[in-house]
């Protein structure tokens, strides 16, 4: 499975789920697929992006957060699968597509191979985790995840693809980002 | 630069904490420093802090809660800087997302532990390299510079900070 097929089965069942996207190809894959104003794609601050969903989802426990994250992010900021679990934001689901590389960096192996982060993520104390590796696996789990009580953590295994980007550049300007996802979410006119 | 170190009676953690929500910051979150344990304790109190393992993520979850239509700020101690440069660089300000950094003035004037030395020297010059507008008031000052702060933020949309040196909150 590559990320782009993963991310077009997960696509139908967004919704209105704000999506927050972590840097690299993750974002520009996703924004490939599917962009909409509740989409927010980091271009930097490489391992945050778990920690900006948990922080829509305390502000908004109404609304469906749903991270999209990579194998090098997480590990980059471990910490924050712990802060999430002891959290326990009901609304957050939080997604790793896991190549086992730093693709947009020429595609350096990271140590997800020995680490099984979906284990890592139940340890911390997820309310729900899971691995899929094959496209029915992830259809199959996907409606579940993002209308249960999380947070739930889903590891997919993704193929690393091919040298080169998988999507386009995201032609939004990162400060048109914050205001269209705020407009979106009523907090600014 | 405004302000110094308290030379008088520090302000009680209560009174700084109304000064900021009256200000309209009304998420806080961040990791702990001794200078501004009672603060802290304090948010603890109206239930409203929420304590983060590094301080990175603290912006990362304040920038979240931005976007979700609240008024940040993290509190931190400035060796805790150092951990959020990329953060406050490649996120907070490209995104234009306003937070009011709380950061201790641990090595202020040379005197402390070795570990805080360096950074105690030079914190004020790297705010001014990551043009962050900032401010140090005295214990009598804190009130109005928290209004300061909420102003400049919003003005902005970007982060500002708040030195908290030694003796100044109770």
């Amino acid at each position: 499975m590559t990320v782009a097929e993963a991310l077009a089965l997960i696509a139908p069942h967004l919704g209105d789920a704000v999506c927050i996207h972590s840097n690299g190809y993750m974002s520009r894959a996703a924004y490939g697929v599917r962009d909409t104003e509740r989409c927010f794609y980091m271009i930097g601050s490489m391992g945050l992006a778990s920690s900006i969903g948990l922080g829509v989802a305390l502000a908004r426990p109404e609304l469906r957060v749903v991270v999209f994250d990579g194998d090098g992010n997480v590990l980059m900021n471990m910490n924050t699968l712990a802060r999430i679990a002891a959290a326990a934001p009901r609304n957050l689901t939080h997604l790793c597509f896991d190549n086992g590389a730093h693709a947009s960096t020429g595609a350096q192996a990271t140590i997800s191979d020995r680490v099984a982060l979906d284990e890592v993520a139940r340890a911390a104390g997820y309310r729900w985790t899971g691995r899929v590796d094959r496209a029915e696996a992830l259809a199959a789990a996907i409606p579940r995840v993002l209308s249960e009580h999380g947070p739930s953590f889903l590891l997919t295994k993704i193929e690393l693809g091919p040298p080169g980007p998988p999507g386009p550049r995201i032609a939004h300007t990162p400060d048109a980002m914050t205001r269209r996802l705020r407009r979106a979410l009523g907090a600014e006119r | 630069m405004e302000g110094a170190a308290a030379v008088s009676t520090p302000c009680p953690a209560g009174r700084f904490v109304d000064a900021l929500e009256g200000a309209g910051f009304d998420f806080f979150t961040g990791v702990p420093c001794s200078l501004v344990g009672g603060v802290i304790a304090e948010l603890e109190r109206r239930g409203t802090y929420f304590g983060e393992t590094r301080e990175d993520a603290a912006l990362g979850v304040a920038a979240g809660a931005y976007l979700a239509g609240r008024f940040p700020v993290v509190v931190m101690q400035n060796s805790g800087l150092g951990v959020s440069l990329n953060a406050l660089g490649s996120l907070h300000a490209i995104y234009e997302l306003p937070v009011l950094l709380m950061i201790t003035w641990r090595g202020y004037q040379g005197q402390d532990a070795p570990e805080h030395l360096v950074m105690g020297d030079v914190l004020p010059r790297l705010l001014d390299l990551f043009a962050i507008p900032y401010r140090a008031p005295s214990a009598g000052e804190v009130a109005e510079a928290a209004s300061w702060a909420a102003a400049t933020a919003r003005e902005t949309r970007k982060p500002v900070a708040l030195l908290v040196c030694p003796g100044v909150l109770a």
